[in-house]
């Protein structure tokens, strides 16, 4: 197999750092004469990743991304550990500051990191391995074609050992070099492609991994907001200043332009603040809008299907209602913000977003904000944005200390960002056995791209109305590819409306346009007779894309007899260079799904899961199959479970036990993920992939199950399940006495 | 401001806080014991689950002023103290299954699961899926499977 070459750089310095462009793909081997190479070894040193090698024997690499719980401190400490043969133990992985100079790839979204970072990572550690075994050589004084790497530890032929801590220094360079290498190919793996634990594992089951609200920045006080009854509302005076300012362990009491914030001693003293406040507010954004207000503009908005085939059609229209892609840990930021500069601390997909739009708040030159990357807990859309940050910025500005704020869970839920509703109708044309064309027509509460490519010029071309348009246009036909041979195909989306909190969900358009695809196929089968795994397989373009399909069929049994009330789904979806093809098993009988749960929603129960994936290459298929399993419940949530119901202005969910993800009564006993062996030598993205096939299937074993296609997700939307809590005071007060213990029996 | 003396992993402490500020509060903000986290502040959750005299319970819920001084406090950072191993088994579950995603709950979870294993043993029997239904643990990663893998492989050595 032919190897490929690439230009990587020795950078000066005392012990051995080695460097890789960002945008590493350009293969060198093309490249035929010395013009050529001095050309490239040209190419400015700015914009470098890089890996360093300690004394102690580790290797450090700061990661230009955000790590929010996808794994890829792990997944890039082996590809590091691949090319250096050093033990992935000994790899440190740490997240970047932003980092101006890199744009658009210090962004991480749409399940790139693994794609973008695959091969300038693994450039920067072959320099080093090189640089390594020339230096051994030296001292060894042995020939280093005899020279062996392995596990962190250089052996030359009479077995004499040097270990590369302490090989650090003499493999340093006092001059920046440029070196071109070879990568190792995929057959000589040992690390990629092989399952791997978490490298942060160990912190976080002993409590030591540290989130934002867990580091210790010195004054850095608990502050929270008093938030608007409406969304987007605006504060007005405030009645009571004085007497909140009085409170225990209240410092400071500020108006701000989303509400008025409190600083205190203890979280638990803001929360007292907040709910004391009496504050006049102004109106939000969309005042007195509701669910079905939304849908009667998005039905206005919706852009007609073509003229009418004369061959028979199946046609479905299908509601999706707003989501909450609120993660675990609430928007929430430190911010120390004097003496003409800024220091934020944030789980943050786009730093360098966040700190020009700071700089910008601020009037203060972006170099005089620096902008810490902290590890997050969890993203799911929610921090490609930073309006946590934006706020401690302003707060620490206007009362002249530094702040640790936090949302409180009904804040986050409330007037977090949210997955915009949308409809999605289909039309499938057919004749004989064969589908003639395919036309979608998607309509969405426009979704906020704001965040952009990762750089404040491209942000600040989707928030330009036309330019945003554009870029959604853009983004939808680019994650919508056509995986199935059904004739001609249009798709086109709408988006309409506003004035709503909104980015995306782990996954933008996908999990809707794809569930509603999916649905109409079943429909098209049921029409043609046909069997529904068949019907797919028959009519996917690709053989990765069988391949999938069939292993899911295969391992789920498909086809198995099952009692009435219960049924099988099967659903398939390709985007981010994978293919996938998810198999369910759903319980919709009475007894099951009238089965009691305390403040939660029961319902139908999917009882087995196969999940069949191919990414082109795992990194880390453990990795892959954890990202996967998240997928599954995000999907089952998305369509039997989880939405926000709109009413008066505002989203009358304001807690886990309103909001109903996936808890463990809806989790599926039996779930089976498969990992196709590689196809390719190169990763596809990982994150988000899952979700898509598993609305889909979840919603079609729905529909077989009760012999009713549903068309309005999730399925329990129409039942408001809860009591919802006042808007005014906007958070709740602390409970008095613990429930019923920690597991709730 | 009241005195309010409790012990907090195997060792005595004494704040400096109104009665009514609740454990978690003056865990994290007074103490910097942080592995308890914020979820929702109202027993929902869970991410913040602890052990108060050897029984689950969420600290968002519990005013300080609730506590003696023969209270004993566990949080994720003592739990392996209590079982006098470098990582209790449950977190030993937890890595062998390599069920921490963003683990920010995991620390909630983890001290959820040993009470629930230390009942479900009190009663003399194996635990069941409808006991690892019971838990109400939000997990927003949905890595709900490898938990429950996880607690089933830790009872047995518990």
């Amino acid at each position: 197999m032919k190897r490929r070459s690439f230009l990587g750089f020795v950078l000066a310095g005392p012990v051995l750092v080695t460097a890789a462009p960002t945008r590493a793909d350009a293969d060198i081997t093309e490249i035929l004469d010395l013009n050529d190479i001095m050309t490239a070894a040209a190419l400015p040193t700015s914009g470098l990743i890089s890996v360093e090698v300690n004394p102690d024997g580790t290797v450090s690499f700061a990661l230009p991304r955000a790590e929010v719980g996808q794994g890829i401190t792990t997944s890039t400490a082996m590809l590091i550990a691949e090319e250096l043969s050093v033990p992935v133990h000994r790899v440190r992985v740490t997240l970047a500051d932003a980092r101006p100079e890199l744009l658009f790839n210090q962004l991480t979204g749409a399940s790139n990191t693994t794609i973008a970072t695959y091969t300038p990572i693994r450039v920067a550690a072959a320099v080093a391995r090189q640089r390594l075994l020339r230096a051994a050589a030296s001292l060894l004084n042995s020939p280093e074609a005899g020279l062996r790497l392995d596990a962190g530890v250089i052996t030359d032929e009479k077995g004499r050992r040097v270990d590369i801590g302490a090989l650090a220094s003499r493999a340093a360079s006092p001059r920046t070099l440029s070196v071109p290498v070879e990568l190792a190919p995929r057959e000589s793996f040992t690390v990629i492609g092989r399952p791997q634990n978490r490298i942060d594992a160990r912190d976080a089951v002993t409590g030591r991994k540290k989130f934002a609200m867990d580091l210790d920045v010195p004054g850095a006080k608990p502050t929270m907001v008093c938030r608007p009854p409406t969304i987007n509302g605006k504060p007005g005076p405030v009645g009571n200043l004085a007497e909140v300012l009085a409170m225990p362990g209240v410092t400071d009491v500020v108006t701000i332009s989303t509400g008025v914030a409190v600083r205190a001693d203890t979280f638990g003293q803001c929360i007292d603040a907040v709910r004391a406040l009496r504050v006049t507010w102004k109106a939000g954004t969309v005042e007195g809008k509701s669910d079905q207000s939304v849908l009667k503009e998005l039905a206005a908005a919706e852009l007609p299907l073509g003229p009418r085939p004369l061959t028979p059609v199946v046609e479905g229209r299908f509601t999706f209602h707003f989501r909450s892609n609120s993660a675990l840990e609430t928007n929430c930021a430190i911010a120390d913000v004097r003496g003409g500069r800024a220091e934020i601390w944030s789980a943050l997909k786009s730093p360098i977003v966040a700190q020009q739009t700071i700089a910008a708040r601020l009037g203060l030159p972006p170099g005089r904000v620096t902008v810490h990357v902290t590890e997050g807990g969890g993203s799911f859309g929610r921090k490609l944005f930073f309006d946590a940050a934006l706020e401690a910025a302003e707060v620490s500005e206007k009362i002249g200390k530094p702040v640790k704020l936090m949302w409180h869970r009904a804040d986050d839920s409330r007037q977090g960002r949210t997955h915009p509703m949308a409809t999605s109708r289909v039309r499938i044309a057919y004749a004989g056995g064969l589908v003639l064309g395919f036309e979608q027509r998607h309509t969405s509460v426009t979704t906020d791209l704001g965040h952009g490519l990762g750089e404040l010029l491209t942000a600040m071309a989707a928030s330009l109305p036309i330019g945003d348009a554009a870029f959604a246009q853009t983004f939808f036909q680019f994650s919508h590819t056509s995986p199935y041979r059904f004739g001609v195909h249009t798709r086109l989306l709408a988006e309409t409306g506003k004035g709503f909190n909104t980015g995306s969900m782990r996954n933008v358009y996908s999990p809707d346009t794809t569930c509603a695809r999916e649905l109409m196929i079943d429909q098209l089968a049921s029409r043609l007779g046909r069997d529904p795994f068949e019907m797919r397989r028959d009519f996917l373009r690709d053989e990765r894309a069988r391949a999938v399909l069939r292993a899911a069929a295969d391992a789920g049994e498909w086809g198995r007899a099952m009692p009435a009330g219960t049924a099988q789904g099967i659903a398939f979806h390709s985007e981010y260079k994978g293919v996938s093809a998810c198999l369910v098993e759903i319980d919709c009988r009475p007894a099951t799904v009238n089965r009691p749960i305390r403040d939660g929603v029961g319902g139908p129960r999917v009882t087995k899961v196969v999940f069949a994936v191919d990414v082109g290459l795992a990194v880390n298929p453990r990795g892959l199959e954890a990202q996967m399993m998240g997928c599954v419940m995000d999907g089952i949530a998305l369509a039997l479970t989880s939405s926000l119901h709109l009413r008066d202005g505002y989203f009358l969910e304001a807690s886990w036990d309103n909001y109903f993800y996936t808890r463990q009564w809806n989790t599926p006993p039996d779930l089976r993920v498969i990992v196709m062996p590689p196809t390719s030598d190169e990763p596809g993205g990982a994150g988000e992939l899952g979700v898509a096939a598993s609305v889909a299937a979840v919603a079609c074993a729905y529909g077989r199950a009760t012999g009713t296609m549903p068309t309005s997700f999730p399925i329990n939307h129409g039942t408001l399940s809860f009591t919802p809590k006042p808007t005014t005071p906007p958070i709740p007060a602390s409970p008095l006495v613990p429930s019923d213990g920690g597991t709730g029996a | 401001m009241p005195e309010h003396t409790f012990r907090v992993n195997g060792t005595a402490v004494t704040v400096d806080v109104p009665d009514d500020v609740r454990l978690l509060w003056v865990l994290r903000d007074i103490l910097g014991v942080t592995g308890p986290k914020y979820g929702c502040g109202i027993a929902v959750c869970r991410a913040c689950t602890s052990h108060l005299n050897g029984e689950a319970v969420t600290p968002c819920a519990i005013p300080v002023s609730a506590l003696g001084p023969d209270d004993e406090v566990v949080t994720i950072e003592g739990l392996a103290a209590t079982a006098g191993a470098e990582l209790h088994p449950m977190q030993q579950a937890w890595l062998d299954q390599d069920v921490v995603q963003c683990g920010y709950c995991q620390p909630g979870q983890i001290m959820a699961a040993v009470a629930l294993v230390r009942r479900v043993a009190a009663e003399n029997r194996e635990i069941t899926e409808a006991d690892l239904d019971t838990i109400r643990n939000v997990c927003r990663c949905g890595t709900y499977p490898r938990i429950r893998a996880a607690i089933k492989a830790a009872a047995g050595k518990m």
